[in-house]
C-alpha cells in the first residue's frame, strides 16, 4: 500500500466527505437476504476496547466512530476505539497476544489472525449469519477468515485494498493502445512504446511493503510461478518463474530509471510529477489527484484511469489484496458483545454508509456489497469493486501462516525479481536463491 | 536551705529505629542507588537478558518459543543475506567514522579560530546532531531520489553537465556510499564539538614555548594538538563506532535494506525479521551477533587511541 503525505491525506479526505455528501444520506438497497441472526446474549455490564489501523481518509475514523456510538447507542455496550499507525498495528497485536490483555478486539493485518489462531475465539455464527445474508464471503474472504483446513471462522475481513494499474489515457493512446492491455505481450509493447514516446511506465521491485510486493507477485504468479504449493513445498524455483523473472527483465528495461529503489510513496509521486504513465496503486491515488487544490494536478485526474492487471498464460487475475481481518481475543470477558458489536458494523446499515465514505478504499468481502453506491459514484474507480474478487493472497498457493508472513517480510519475491531485473543475477541463479531463502521458513 | 539546683539529665538522643536505619551507611547507599538500579534493571537489562534468551529460542510473533541451543545462529552463519550484512555493517562503521573524524577533526580546528559570530556558528554546526534522525532521513530519501533529487537536478538542469539522473540508491556501491555519506553529515557535529571541546582544554602557553622553538604549524598540530587532543578522540571514537555501527533509521528510512539486501546492516536485518517477519528469534540472533563486534570495534577504538604513550612518550605505556 502507498503511503501519503499529509497534503494527500487531506485533499483525499475533502474527496471523501464530498462524495459522502453528494451520496446523501440515503444508502444504496444493499440486498439482503433472510437470515437469522445468531442469538448472542450481550454480557451485563459489557464494554469493549477495539484496536484498528489509523484511518486513511478522515471520514473512515469520523463514520466508524459514528457506527461505534450507534451500536453503544443500541446495546448500551460502551465500546472504545484505539487507532495504531499502520506500521505499529502488528507489534501492538503481538503484544496482545502474548500478553492475554488489552483489547477485545484487534482489527489487524490479514496474516495476523492466521499467527495467532489458537488465541481467538471462533466467529463462525456471525460470519455464516452475514455470509447468508449478504450474498455471501468472496471465496478470497474465506481464505482469510477460516482457519486453515477447516470450516471454522478465526476471523472477520472487513475490507480488501486493491492494487490494479493506474494510468495516464491520453500516453496510453499515443502509445498505440485504446485500451490497457489485458495480456501480458501486449503489456509489454504498451511498456515499450511509452518509453519510446517519453512516458515510461513506473513499477517497483524494491523494499516497498505494498507495492512492490504487489508488483513482484503478480508477476511471478501471472506466468505461472509461485512460492510454495498447497502442501507448503517450496516449488519457487520453477521453469515458470524463470520465464515470469526474464519477462520481468524485458520489462524493467522500458521503466522510468530507478524503480529498483523505489519505496511506497515514489510512485505516487512519479505519476503526480507527471514522469511515469502507468503504475499499481489504490484508488487513493487517483482520488487526491482528483481533489487536489493545485489545479494543474487536479486536472490530471481526467486523463486518469484504472485497469486490472494483465493476466498471465496461468488465465485468471493475480493481484494482491491486503485485508483488515477483524478478530476477538480469548481473554475478553465480553464474547458476546464483541460479536454483536463485529456483526452490527458489517450489517448494510452502518457499513455501506462506511464503505462509501472511505471510497471504496477497504473493498468489501461480502458479494452484496457490489451494489453499493461508491462502485456507481464515478465509473473509473469501478475496478475496484472486485479487489476480493479477483486478487490473491500473499502466500498463494499455500496457507497463510508464520512461514508466509516471514517470507513475503524477507521480500524473497521482491528479491527474486529485482536482482534479475537489475542484473545482479541470471533467472536460474535468483530462482535458486529464493528457494534456499524461503526454505529456512518453509522447514518440512 | 535546701538546693534546687537540680542536675541535668544527660541529654541521650533517643532516635526512632528509622532514623537509625538511614543513619546506616549501607541502607542509605542501598537506598538512593534502588531508582536507578531499578530503571537499568527494568529497561537495560531484562530487555538485554531477554533479548539474548530470544537468541537461543524458536520464538515467534505470538507464540514463546522453546530452546533450540545455537541453531539460530547456526542457521545465520549459512545465510549469506547475513554475512552481506556484516560486511555492509563493517563497511558502514569503517568509512563513515574515518569520513566523520577527519571533517569532525577539521571543523573543530575551524572553529577553535577566531570568528566573527563563533556562538552563532557552532549552535548551527549542531543542526544536523539535533535534528531527529528519521527527519534528517527524509531529508536525504528526497536528495536521493531517482526522480527528484535536487543533486540530480544541479548537474542535470542547472549545469547541463549530465543528460540523466544520478541513479544513487539503484546499484549497491552507489546506495552503499550515499548512506554512507547522510551518516557522515549527521555525525559530523558531535565529532566537531567534542573535539572543540577537546581543543579549548589545551594551554596556549604549549602553543607558545612550542613557536618559541620554531616549530611550524603542522609541527605544532602533529606535537601538541594531537597527543593533548588523544584522550577525548579515544572517548568520542568509542562512541561514533557505537552508535553508527548500531544505526538504523538511515538505512531503514532511506533504502529499507534495497536494492535485494545490498545496503542491510545487521540492525536493519534484525528488525526485519524480528517483527515483521515475525521470527524473534532470528532477529534476537542477528542483534545478539552485533555485540562481539561492537566490544571488539570499541575495545580497539579505545585502547588502541588511550594508551598514554601517545601522550607522555613511548616508554610510558
Amino acid at each position: 500500500m502507498s503511503s501519503f503525505t499529509r497534503r494527500d491525506t487531506l485533499t483525499l479526505g475533502a474527496g471523501a466527505l464530498a462524495l459522502a455528501t453528494s451520496l446523501g444520506t440515503a444508502r444504496a438497497s444493499i440486498p439482503r437476504a433472510e437470515a437469522t441472526p445468531p442469538k448472542l446474549d450481550i454480557e451485563k455490564g459489557a464494554s469493549l476496547r477495539v484496536l484498528r489501523p489509523s484511518r486513511f481518509v478522515p471520514t473512515d475514523e469520523k463514520l466508524f466512530n459514528e457506527n461505534t456510538e450507534k451500536f453503544n447507542a443500541s446495546t448500551g455496550v460502551k465500546v472504545r476505539v484505539d487507532y495504531a499507525a499502520w506500521e505499529d498495528l502488528r507489534p501492538q497485536t503481538a503484544v496482545t497476544a502474548n500478553t492475554g490483555a488489552g483489547p477485545d478486539i484487534v482489527l489487524g493485518w490479514t496474516d495476523d489472525p492466521h499467527l495467532y489462531s489458537d488465541k481467538l475465539i471462533e466467529l463462525s455464527d456471525i460470519a455464516e449469519y452475514l455470509g447468508k445474508k449478504y450474498g455471501g464471503w468472496y471465496p478470497l474472504a474465506e481464505r482469510y477468515g477460516k482457519k486453515y483446513g477447516t470450516n471454522n471462522w478465526i476471523a472477520l475481513p472487513i475490507g480488501g485494498a486493491g492494487g490494479p494499474a493506474v494510468y495516464r489515457i491520453s500516453w496510453v493512446k499515443e502509445a498505440g493502445f485504446d485500451k490497457f492491455p489485458t495480456d501480458m505481450d501486449g503489456f509489454l509493447k504498451l511498456c515499450q512504446n511509452l518509453k519510446k514516446i517519453g512516458h515510461p511506465a513506473g513499477f517497483t521491485c524494491g523494499h516497498a511493503v505494498g507495492d512492490g510486493n504487489n508488483y513482484c507477485h503478480w508477476l511471478v504468479w501471472a506466468m505461472g510461478g509461485f512460492m510454495v504449493d498447497e502442501n507448503q513445498k517450496v516449488a519457487v524455483n520453477s521453469k515458470q518463474t524463470i520465464e515470469a523473472l526474464k519477462f520481468g527483465k524485458e520489462l524493467f528495461d522500458t521503466y522510468i530509471p530507478g524503480t529498483q529503489s523505489w519505496l511506497d510513496p515514489s510512485n505516487n509521486k512519479a505519476l503526480i510529477a507527471g514522469d511515469i504513465a502507468a503504475t499499481q496503486n489504490g484508488v487513493s491515488l487517483y482520488y487526491s489527484i482528483k481533489n487536489s487544490t493545485d489545479p494543474k494536478i487536479a486536472a490530471m485526474a481526467a486523463d486518469l484511469d484504472h485497469a486490472r492487471m494483465p493476466v498471465g498464460p496461468v488465465g485468471f487475475g493475480t493481484e494482491v489484496a491486503l485485508a483488515i481481518n477483524a478478530m476477538v481475543f480469548k481473554h475478553t470477558k465480553y464474547p458476546n458483545a464483541a460479536k454483536a458489536y463485529l456483526a452490527f458494523m458489517m450489517e448494510a446499515d452502518q457499513y455501506d454508509k462506511w464503505l462509501t465514505g472511505t471510497l471504496g478504499y477497504w473493498a468489501q468481502p461480502l458479494k452484496a456489497y457490489e451494489a453499493s453506491d461508491v462502485w456507481k459514484s464515478d465509473p473509473k474507480v469501478a475496478v475496484y469493486k472486485d479487489t476480493m474478487q479477483n486478487s490473491l493472497w500473499l502466500g498463494y498457493k499455500g496457507p497463510i501462516n508464520e512461514a508466509s508472513a516471514a517470507v513475503v517480510a524477507d521480500y524473497v519475491m521482491v528479491d527474486m525479481v529485482a536482482s534479475v531485473s537489475t542484473g545482479a543475477a541470471t533467472p536460474e541463479e535468483a530462482a535458486a536463491e529464493a528457494e534456499r531463502r524461503a526454505k529456512r521458513y518453509y522447514k518440512a | 536551705m535546701v538546693s534546687l539546683a537540680a542536675t541535668p539529665e544527660p541529654m541521650v538522643r533517643r532516635d526512632n529505629w528509622l532514623t537509625r536505619l538511614f543513619d546506616w551507611k549501607p541502607f542509605l547507599v542501598a537506598v538512593c542507588l534502588a531508582p536507578t538500579v531499578g530503571l537499568l534493571i527494568v529497561f537495560l537489562a531484562y530487555p538485554l537478558g531477554l533479548g539474548f534468551w530470544l537468541a537461543f529460542t524458536d520464538a515467534k510473533i505470538g507464540r514463546a518459543g522453546q530452546y533450540i541451543g545455537l541453531d539460530n545462529f547456526v542457521s545465520l552463519s549459512r545465510d549469506p543475506i547475513f554475512w552481506l550484512s556484516v560486511g555492509n555493517t563493517l563497511l558502514y562503521t569503517a568509512v563513515a567514522t574515518i569520513g566523520k573524524f577527519l571533517l569532525g577533526l577539521w571543523l573543530a580546528l575551524l572553529l577553535n579560530e577566531r570568528l566573527p559570530f563563533k556562538s552563532l556558528i557552532r549552535a548551527v554546526v549542531l543542526v544536523p546532531w539535533i535534528v531527529p534522525t528519521v527527519l534528517s532521513a527524509m531529508a536525504f530519501w528526497w536528495i536521493y531520489d531517482p526522480q527528484f533529487s535536487i543533486i540530480s537536478y544541479l548537474f542535470k538542469d542547472v549545469l547541463h553537465w549530465r543528460t540523466t539522473n544520478i541513479d544513487f540508491l539503484g546499484t549497491p556501491w552507489a546506495a552503499r556510499f550515499s548512506l554512507i555519506a547522510a551518516n557522515i553529515w549527521r555525525g559530523i557535529p558531535f565529532v566537531a564539538i567534542c573535539l572543540l571541546a577537546g581543543l579549548q582544554t589545551i594551554s596556549p602557553s604549549l602553543y607558545e614555548a612550542a613557536m618559541l622553538d620554531g616549530a611550524t604549524g603542522w609541527q605544532r598540530f602533529r606535537h601538541v594538538t594531537v597527543p593533548m587532543l588523544m584522550p577525548v578522540l579515544a572517548v568520542v571514537l568509542t562512541f561514533s563506532v557505537i552508535f553508527t555501527f548500531s544505526d538504523f533509521q538511515l538505512v531503514y528510512a532511506i533504502t529499507r535494506g534495497g536494492p535485494v539486501n545490498t545496503t542491510h546492516l545487521m540492525a536493519t536485518l534484525a528488525f526485519q525479521r524480528g517483527i515483521p517477519g515475525g521470527q524473534l528469534g532470528e532477529g534476537a540472533a542477528i542483534a545478539v551477533a552485533m555485540i562481539p563486534f561492537l566490544v571488539a570495534a570499541t575495545l580497539v577504538s579505545y585502547f588502541g587511541l588511550a594508551r598514554r604513550k601517545w601522550q607522555q612518550g613511548e616508554s610510558n605505556d
